[in-house]
């Protein structure tokens, strides 16, 4: 499982559906969704990340987990016991799929961390001990690897056209008010089940239409904050990029549009002298996360969902919205296949970011 | 035998049926190698005091001059070669230091031509210059961990105050060569040139000339051991400060003037008496350790409230990796390293041929031992020590340099061809001499048009490879080791350089 | 010193026409080379080849201007093409004259008698008499014909230039 045939470059379809009011629905309509762009994947990857599934357990920490032996499997529940407490854990259950030939073992788990062990870290919030155990089972346990690890969500991939693995998790039995989903063609032959997107780190997901060609500096760029890119995909340093940004360095998605997808030295002369200090200040600030290269990404966490492309449009992405829901797709056709009339439909432009808010709701 | 000429070096070969005894060539040699002989009608060249610079070559109007190598050989041997006889001569007859000029020419391996660069092809596009914006802009100081806004009002609005930076068009500036190594042509030359191209000069240890305090905005004033010319208005000056600890060709010894170039001129922008040797001392005799640089470098700060960013230059030496993230530490905003190719105007041939590492794995250390230690953004690296080409520039900023310094490039565009007889001070020239009858061939307003041509010309070549990789912004290539692989490196090379051998994918 | 740099100003500030271009003298970048010369006299001559022009030539070729040199100062010297050229109004026979297009003061050979009036009345000494055999004066004629005069075009270090004065 811990094998990486070398970094994954990714051409690609992408889907993703808010429901802003907060309301949830079925899996079913981002199956058709992503269905209808077949010809962008080529049956060696597909996932979806969905939120508010685990209504029951929304106040745990649930986490997606593959395996590829049964060792693997004890390894890792020796290790989740002894920092977590394991309030339940059960196979995610599946359908038979002729097309899904070989598949590992795919349980999950709700966990609360276990307060003595975070307080061996000193103030380590639980977000940060999170991370830390999730990096720890996918570094050094051979065999296991964390899908997901966020509260109310999940994140379900693997090997196939995603529109089989869809159907392969049962995601129509599913409701959520984000569903995000991605459909992979790799330029490596061997697709392997870890490597499909979208990725995910607490309650980030990210599905990733590009290829990064800063991915060198980007991943030294993390390194300097404390993040260790394990896994050779552009998508991972998207994530990261996320986590560090919005959540340690409490920039708004705004900003991070305008540090990912910079805006041209010769563009920022027209801005206002204010937003021309700002946006200087972050490229000379953040230079080292500008993402260059192609790139289309949907990333979502709970209360959220962004579609931003690279600084010169290099990546399709189309965006929708019909009432209270926000599409955003690789191409207008997905979109129209579950909404046929949609209110307004545009394409955002280069490093404009698209963003859904979940409105504030009671309970 | 008591006396024994030092052997020629260069043997001046002369086309009789080109020559037309002009005596161009006679009255432009500031070693006197050629003669008229008005009897004869010809022209002799005494072939011994050739220093090999080609000027008389380059000016012949017919080009009648060749100059050529000493066929004269000694008996093959690996290990006793010529040149090292050659030396053990000089130092018989005189007793003394043998000097030179220029940069360590020794065959030690080049790593810049061991490195080659990607291109993007079918799974991400390459993007092209000449229809496309390609940005090489750069801003050298220190950087924030992060920047922290305001998001009460309607606009967010930015918190963090932003140290000074110093913004540069393209990713190279010219490095330091001291106003007395090099004429006051050259230094107003580089000076002008870096005006025009929106990037820096370095005054090196020489003082500011009070011609050259008109180019202030583009200077880099340097505070170097013997603090030659160091003074208020000097500090007023800069753009910024650069506290020289040493540097490529001579790690760990001062400066050198010979006695020779003190002229009036230099005299007074330095301080010091007419006619000396302007030798700094080997270390600045108020920095003994980490925390006495620390000490100077905020002296410095608070002497320009603040204003200016403040960096260090060293040579690169074996532990340049902990003496950088030491330096960084100490609060310098910029740090140039300058590797064992740099050069100089006059230096101990065996200090300049045997001290020092090469400015690629110095690089490649630094930066990765700042990264590990999460400092890297507090300081900007700018790596120096015998740049050649755009190629290597890029090869430079791709192993983690912030920017570049180039010296012998720019002198060499200038018209040098590396004699390496610096200290002498009989630059034909007009470069490295006080001696006014030669600076005058140093027209800065050609010398500015060749340097701004060579600076453009780079530019336009960094521009075309970024853009065959794929990557519209210089910072996306800065650190981004991905782009580079190695080829006929060991192993070892590969890890300290923190490259792939070409044929391994991502 | 002194006395020299008045005398250079002098020689600069010779009127002549704006608008018209005339060579400048920069003596600060003159290196002393001489090449100036070498390219006059190998643009007078009559092969025009420069190893023919001082090696098969006979009687040698003449360079029209001269390079004036004292201590580190040197500067090349020609004809000004004054605006009040007394060279002008000192000859007898009317042949020199000024060209239209140009302005330049040149002078036709073939009305030329040789009294060398004209090199006495000049101030700057820069006519002299031919010393390839005709009896007639020798002088700079700005290179009429070419784009820009030889000497300007091969300075090495443009110590010479061609310009309307500003």
């Amino acid at each position: 499982m811990n094998y990486f045939p070398g970094k994954d470059i990714s051409g690609c379809g992408l889907v993703g559906i808010m429901d802003q009011s907060g309301r949830r629905f079925s899996g079913r309509d981002i199956i058709t969704s992503i269905a209808s762009m077949r010809e962008r994947a080529n049956g060696l990857g597909g996932g979806f990340a969905a939120y508010g599934i685990y209504s029951e357990f929304k106040n745990h920490w649930c986490f997606h987990m593959m395996f590829e032996s049964k060792s693997a499997m004890v390894q890792t529940e020796e290790f989740l016991r002894d920092n977590y407490k394991i309030v339940r854990d059960e196979i995610i259950p599946t359908k038979e799929d002729k097309s899904i030939k070989y598949r590992p073992l795919l349980w999950r788990y709700f966990l609360q961390p276990k307060e003595e062990k975070m307080k061996l870290h000193y103030d380590i919030t639980e977000e940060d001990f999170v991370v830390k155990t999730v990096m720890e089972i996918n570094t050094r346990i051979e065999g296991a690897f964390v899908a997901s690890s966020g509260k109310n969500m999940g994140v379900f991939k693997g090997v196939g056209y995603p529109e089989d693995i869809g159907r392969f998790y049962r995601l129509e039995e599913y409701e959520a008010y984000i569903w995000t989903a991605h459909g992979r063609f790799p330029t490596n032959t061997v697709g392997w089940w870890g490597g499909a997107h979208p990725f995910g780190l607490l309650d980030w997901s990210v599905v990733h239409n590009g290829e990064i060609s800063s991915y060198g500096i980007n991943r030294r760029f993390l390194l300097n904050y404390g993040y260790t890119c394990a896994f050779f995909t552009d998508t991972e340093v998207m994530t990261y990029l996320f986590d560090l940004l919005v959540r340690k360095h409490k920039l708004s998605f705004e900003i991070v549009a305008d540090i990912l997808a910079a805006p041209f030295w010769d563009s920022m002369e027209r801005e206002s002298p204010e937003k021309r200090e700002i946006l200087r200040a972050l490229r000379i600030t953040y230079g080292s996360a500008l993402v260059n290269g192609p790139f289309s990404i949907i990333v979502a966490n709970s209360e959220s969902m962004i579609g931003l492309n690279d600084r010169i449009k290099l990546r399709p992405l189309m965006a929708a919205t019909f009432e209270n829901k926000l599409y955003l797709a690789s191409e207008e056709s997905a979109i129209r296949e579950i909404c046929p009339t949609p209110d307004k439909v545009w394409m955002p432009k280069a490093g404009q970011p698209v963003i859904g808010r979940l409105k504030k709701q009671n309970g | 035998m008591a006396k024994r000429p030092s052997p020629t070096e260069f043997i001046i070969e002369r086309d009789d049926e080109k020559c037309i005894a002009c005596q161009v060539c006679v009255r432009m040699c500031s070693n006197d190698v050629h003669s008229y002989d008005a009897q004869t009608d010809t022209v002799f060249s005494d072939s011994g005091k050739c220093v090999g610079c080609h000027f008389c070559e380059t000016i012949c109007p017919t080009g009648a001059i060749t100059i050529g190598r000493n066929p004269s050989e000694f008996k093959l041997n690996a290990n006793w070669n010529a040149q090292v006889i050659k030396n053990i001569i000089k130092q018989a007859e005189t007793g003394g230091v043998l000097l030179t000029g220029m940069g360590c020419d020794k065959p030690y391996p080049i790593y810049w031509d061991h490195i080659v660069l990607n291109a993007s092809q079918v799974t991400n596009p390459s993007i092209d210059p000449l229809r496309e914006p390609m940005e090489l802009c750069t801003y050298i100081g220190r950087k924030p961990d992060k920047l922290e806004m305001d998001y009460s009002k309607k606009e967010p609005q930015l918190k963090t105050k932003l140290n000074p930076q110093l913004k540069l068009e393209t990713p190279i500036l010219f490095s330091a060569m001291s106003y007395g190594s090099i004429s006051l042509n050259a230094c107003k030359s580089l000076a002008r040139a870096a005006g025009e191209i929106g990037t820096f000069y370095n005054t090196g240890e020489g003082g500011l000339h009070k011609e050259l305090y008109k180019y202030s905005p583009n200077t880099i004033v340097q505070v170097a051991s013997g603090r030659f010319g160091v003074h208020k208005e000097y500090l007023e000056a800069g753009a910024a400060i650069e506290i020289k600890i040493g540097q490529g060709a001579k790690p760990g010894i001062g400066g050198h003037l010979p006695g020779e170039k003190v002229s009036e001129e230099i005299s007074s922008t330095r301080m010091i008496p007419q006619g000396t040797d302007a030798l700094s001392p080997a270390p600045h005799h108020d920095i003994y350790s980490i925390e006495d640089l620390k000490q100077l470098i905020y002296a410095l700060k608070e002497a320009t409230r603040y204003k200016k960013p403040v960096g260090v230059k060293i040579a690169a030496v074996h532990n340049v990796a902990p003496i950088v993230s030491g330096i960084v530490r100490a609060g310098a905003d910029f740090v140039a390293i300058d590797g064992i190719r740099g050069g100089t105007g006059a230096a101990p041939t065996v200090v300049r041929d045997n001290v020092g590492i090469p400015i690629e794995l110095a690089i490649a250390v630094v930066d990765q031992r700042l990264r590990e230690e999460g400092i890297r953004n507090q300081a900007s690296i700018i790596a120096a020590g015998g740049l050649r080409n755009s190629a290597d520039v890029i090869k430079a900023i791709a192993l983690g340099a912030d920017a570049i310094y180039i010296g012998t490039a720019a002198l060499v565009a200038m018209g040098c061809s590396l004699c390496q007889s610096c200290y002498t001070g009989k630059c034909n020239w007009g470069i490295a001499t006080q001696d006014p009858y030669l600076t005058k061939r140093l027209n800065p307003d050609i010398a500015t048009r060749r340097l701004v041509n060579l600076l453009r010309a780079w530019s336009l070549e960094i521009k075309e490879m970024l853009g065959g990789m794929g990557i519209n912004a210089i910072e996306s290539l800065r650190g981004n080791r991905e782009q580079l692989r190695g080829v006929g490196l060991s192993d070892i090379d590969l890890e300290l350089l923190g490259i792939k051998p070409a044929g391994e994918a991502w | 010193m002194k006395k020299i740099k008045n005398q250079i100003s002098k020689i600069k500030n010779s009127g002549y026409k704006a608008k018209l271009k005339r060579i400048i003298i920069r003596e600060e970048y003159c290196m002393g080379c001489r090449l100036c010369e070498v390219y006059c006299l190998v643009q007078h001559s009559r092969t025009k080849n420069i190893i023919k022009a001082y090696k098969g030539e006979y009687p040698k070729p003449q360079p029209r201007l001269i390079v004036e040199e004292k201590g580190q100062i040197s500067f090349a010297l020609q004809c000004r093409h004054c605006e009040d050229a007394p060279c002008l109004e000192a000859c007898i026979t009317g042949a020199i004259y000024r060209d239209e297009k140009t302005g330049a003061i040149l002078c036709e050979e073939n009305k030329c008698v040789g009294c060398w009036m004209c090199i006495m009345v000049c101030p700057l000494g820069v006519i002299d008499r031919n010393r390839e055999g005709k009896k007639v004066i020798s002088k700079c004629d700005l290179c009429i014909g070419e784009e820009i005069p030889v000497c300007v075009k091969n300075c090495p270090n443009e110590a010479i230039v061609y310009e309307e004065k500003k």
